[in-house]
């Protein structure tokens, strides 16, 4: 059996809120979309992390199995995401998300 | 020991993640995001998780990364975009949402103060995982493989009429 650090688990808990709020400031203060998708990214890998604590914690496979379809789920947002990035380039000339806003009509 | 490697590789995160959202430069931003996410990788490994993050380094830090950094350069974000960035970031931008955030920051460490545990100090190996996951989750890997299905013809759609305009530009 492999042994590994006994890390306090609200370490690890409070190391993924703060992540994820820096994540979140991120998305409410950017406004380039580059740097949106970006905060997402941050945001998403906070969650991972909470999920692979999680699993640390009873020693149990499952959290790392959440992680893995966390990474497939941030996978397929930015391979769309990068896609609407190049089309709001192409239309708008520049990468301010309010640009977008236009599309509401 | 290993508890304090944990900590220098959680400030070495954090402060890589802020300096991430507070660049102006894409291309700056991106490789101390990289830096960011190699530390929340040895995170994982201290933790007893080595398949998550060999995962993190190979899919997260590499192929996604690198996915950023090719639009970043196609885009060609002159010096223009960089002096934008700088305008939009101005301390009156960026004062609200951090102390909103910083807020809920202080919620969330009141809710957590009271779970005094720590992580079982075992390791889960990739068999294990890849036991598991082929098992009782065979399922959710299927479901996995039609979104990143989904997400592949989605972005060969939207990228394919974007490099046709960009062939009729350059001629």
């Amino acid at each position: 059996m492999m042994t590994a650090a006994e890390i306090p688990l609200e370490h690890v808990l409070v190391l993924a809120v703060l992540l994820f709020l820096i994540g979140l400031t991120g998305v409410l203060v950017r406004r380039n979309v580059i740097f949106l998708l970006m905060s997402l990214e941050i945001m998403m890998n906070a969650c991972g992390l909470a999920f692979v604590a999680a699993g640390a914690r009873w020693a149990d496979p499952d959290g790392q199995i959440m992680y893995m379809l966390v990474l497939s789920l941030a996978a397929a947002e930015v391979a769309v995401g990068l896609g609407l990035v190049l089309q709001l380039e192409r239309r708008m000339r520049h990468l301010d998300i309010d640009a977008a806003s236009e599309l509401s009509g | 020991m290993e508890v304090v490697l944990f900590y220098i590789a959680a400030s070495v995160s954090v402060v890589s993640t802020i300096l991430v959202i507070s660049r102006s430069n894409a291309s700056h931003a991106l490789v101390y995001l990289i830096v960011s996410l190699l530390a929340v990788a040895v995170v994982f490994y201290l933790m007893g998780a080595p398949f998550a993050a060999a995962l993190e380094v190979v899919i997260y830090a590499g192929a996604i990364m690198v996915l950023f950094l090719f639009v970043v350069m196609m885009l060609n974000l002159g010096p223009s975009s960089t002096a934008a960035e700088r305008a939009w970031l101005s301390p009156g931008m960026w004062i609200g949402p951090a102390i909103l955030t910083f807020i809920l920051f202080l919620v969330m460490l009141w809710v957590l103060i009271g779970i005094p545990d720590s992580t079982s100090g075992v390791a889960v190996t990739p068999k294990q995982v890849g036991e598991r996951l082929f098992g009782s989750y065979l399922l959710a890997v299927e479901l996995a493989s039609i979104l990143l299905l989904a997400a592949l013809v989605g972005a060969y759609h939207l990228g394919r009429r974007y490099m046709r305009a960009r062939r009729e530009e350059i001629g």
